[in-house]
């Protein structure tokens, strides 16, 4: 009874601390952090006041301590599946796309037709590939990167390929007074205006790249690994291993996205979108 | 639309042609195999010879055993597309709806799981968008953890999902839906509330001296706006949505569905199951997508955007 009493004020306090910071115009980037720790804790007091057992959902001071017990088996599972399987993936997924989107741009024919499939397959659900790509790259990490690969270039090819068109006539009409060719026209105008479609579509396979790499693991993978650990703790009803992945994968997740999103306000500073209000 | 029609065909034509070409290499070993086990002269001669050869240097050395056996194989691993075509009609159009090795059975579930997923993502994506724009303390603390959740691989959380669920007496359909809904519930929200923001401060002020009410101003100018990007959002969340229903039958042990066709297929190594499993997949986000479409032109033609 006690705890339910103690989340229950947590959750009053966190609101009222919320209104008010609200209300103060400063502080503001203080708020998400109050609303996640208030979550955090109406949790802890929730799974201890109505007794909820570990297996069904642990409590997140359960949940730290699991995390660092185990940061070995952890930091393995994360070079195996974030370091070897999603980044390598990623990597040779983008890179293609944004060769292969150069390649294409001169001709309008091949652009069409790709621009439209590229679309469709993006829609797809790329992740059924998986039982696939396993049976053909094998157990191993490389398995896991073939399907990063395939699921991030296309939303890859269909971002450049607009951004290599983002430029406009004017523009590359002063590039022609210069007498620039095709390739100086690329490097110096038409690259750097793609820059902000193409951050966006690193981004999105960002995303797409962890996602991949894990459900890959689902169907097939040697004994270590963020996908096989999270199955196998669920088989064996250790809820808390799977949230201390879960909390790995969210942390990954999120500097991944941090580190692109920083090297996009490097690149493209000027773009209005990065402007201070 | 007709000026895009002929450059699709050509890559589709040539997708179908590298397929077939592609089979070749893929299927030497075992096409080899086959082909000196019919009592062909095969070379080199023993398997034990062969596997450390690529399949290019087995078809080059080899050329006519292996275009014999290579296209139609029991369990190829790269089957054809007149494979798979073969058996998606065998089971779709052969087979009884409710036999448990029609597709269609299986995709019902599957897609019944997408649907009532979508239905309920985009609901609660619709009201927490309302409750972003409309108060302040929501928009500061709950906005920058919806998009903070996107860089979360919120599919690794599915097999926990489903087995808490079940023992919590949740089966079947629910489980599913709730990972379909969690997946598609994110687009939304970002969209809907980009869309009910972007009428302009001049429109707003418009409302303001006709003196509308906050109802007035939200079902007669923020909720029209927000129309266009609410139908871009939908069409990102109902793909999202299937690819949650697949994934979340992986972890039920392959009872049914596209998703545990595509596990049973894995495990036998039945090669053209999965392709034709994942085809029908594709097949239906296809036309969910082109659905929402279709009904994005007939809202946007009534409601005069075109």
């Amino acid at each position: 009874m006690g705890w339910l009493l103690f989340a229950f004020v947590v959750w009053f306090l966190g609101w009222i601390l919320n209104v008010w910071l609200a209300r103060q115009n400063r502080f503001v980037w203080f708020i998400p952090i109050v609303f996640g720790l208030t979550l955090l804790l109406i949790w802890e007091g929730v799974v201890r006041g109505f007794q909820i057992s570990p297996i069904l959902l642990p409590a997140p001071s359960a949940i730290i301590v699991r995390f660092g017990a185990s940061t070995n088996i952890l930091w393995q599972d994360f070079v195996q599946t974030v370091i070897k399987g999603a980044l390598s993936g990623y990597v040779i997924g983008c890179g293609a796309a944004i060769l292969t989107a150069i390649a294409i741009d001169r001709s309008g024919f091949l652009k069409r037709g790709l621009l439209l499939i590229g679309n469709f397959v993006a829609a797809l659900p790329i992740v059924g590939l998986a039982p696939i790509l396993v049976m053909w790259f094998g157990f191993d990490w490389q398995s896991k990167a073939a399907v990063v690969v395939v699921m991030v270039f296309f939303p890859m090819l269909v971002n450049t390929v607009q951004g290599l068109q983002a430029t406009d006539v004017m523009q590359r009409d002063l590039l022609q007074t210069y007498a620039a060719g095709h390739i100086a026209t690329l490097i110096k105008l038409r690259l750097p205006a793609a820059m902000p479609f193409i951050f966006n579509g690193l981004k999105i396979a960002s995303t797409l790249a962890l996602i991949g790499a894990i459900v890959a693991e689902f169907f097939g993978s040697p004994t270590l690994g963020m996908g096989f650990r999270i199955s196998t703790s669920v088989g064996q009803l250790a809820l808390d291993m799977v949230w201390a992945e879960i909390v790995v994968a969210a942390l990954a997740g999120s500097a991944f996205y941090g580190l692109i999103a920083w090297v996009e306000r490097r690149v493209t500073f000027w773009h209005p979108s990065q402007r201070k209000a | 639309m007709t000026r895009a029609l002929f450059p699709i065909l050509v890559m589709i034509i040539a997708i179908v042609v590298l397929w077939f070409v592609a089979m070749l290499p893929m299927n030497a070993h075992q096409a080899v195999l086959e082909a000196e086990r019919a009592g062909a002269i095969v070379n080199p001669d023993t398997a034990s010879a062969r596997t450390g050869l690529s399949g290019w240097t087995l078809l080059y050395r080899n050329f006519e055993p292996v275009t014999e056996y290579a296209w139609m194989q029991e369990r190829p691993r790269l089957p054809g597309p007149h494979q798979v075509f073969a058996e998606l009609w065998n089971t779709t159009v052969e087979k009884k709806v409710t036999s448990k090795r029609s597709l269609i059975y299986h995709s019902w579930i599957t897609l019944s799981a997408t649907l009532l997923g979508f239905a309920l993502g985009s609901v609660f994506g619709i009201l927490l968008a309302i409750g972003i724009v409309y108060s302040r303390v929501m928009d500061l603390s709950v906005m920058p953890w919806v998009i903070a959740s996107q860089t979360i691989p919120i599919l690794a959380l599915a097999p926990m999902i489903i087995v808490v669920l079940n023992a919590v007496g949740l089966s079947g359909l629910v489980p599913k839906a709730i990972i379909s809904m969690y997946l598609s519930f994110f687009p939304v929200v970002v969209g809907m509330v980009k869309g009910l923001r972007s009428p302009e401060i001049m429109q707003l002020d418009q409302m303001r001296t006709w003196f509308a009410t906050g109802g007035q101003t939200f079902w007669k100018l923020r909720l029209p706006a927000s129309i266009p990007y609410l139908f871009a959002s939908l069409k990102v969340a109902i793909a999202a949505s299937l690819v949650g229903a697949i994934v979340g039958e992986l972890p039920t042990g392959a009872v049914a569905g596209l998703g545990a066709r595509l596990l049973a297929g894995s495990y036998y190594g039945q090669t053209i199951q999965i392709w034709s499993a994942l085809l029908m997949a594709a097949g239906l986000a296809a036309v969910m997508v082109g659905l929402i479409g279709l009904i994005q032109r007939i809202v946007l033609k009534r409601m005069g955007v075109f």
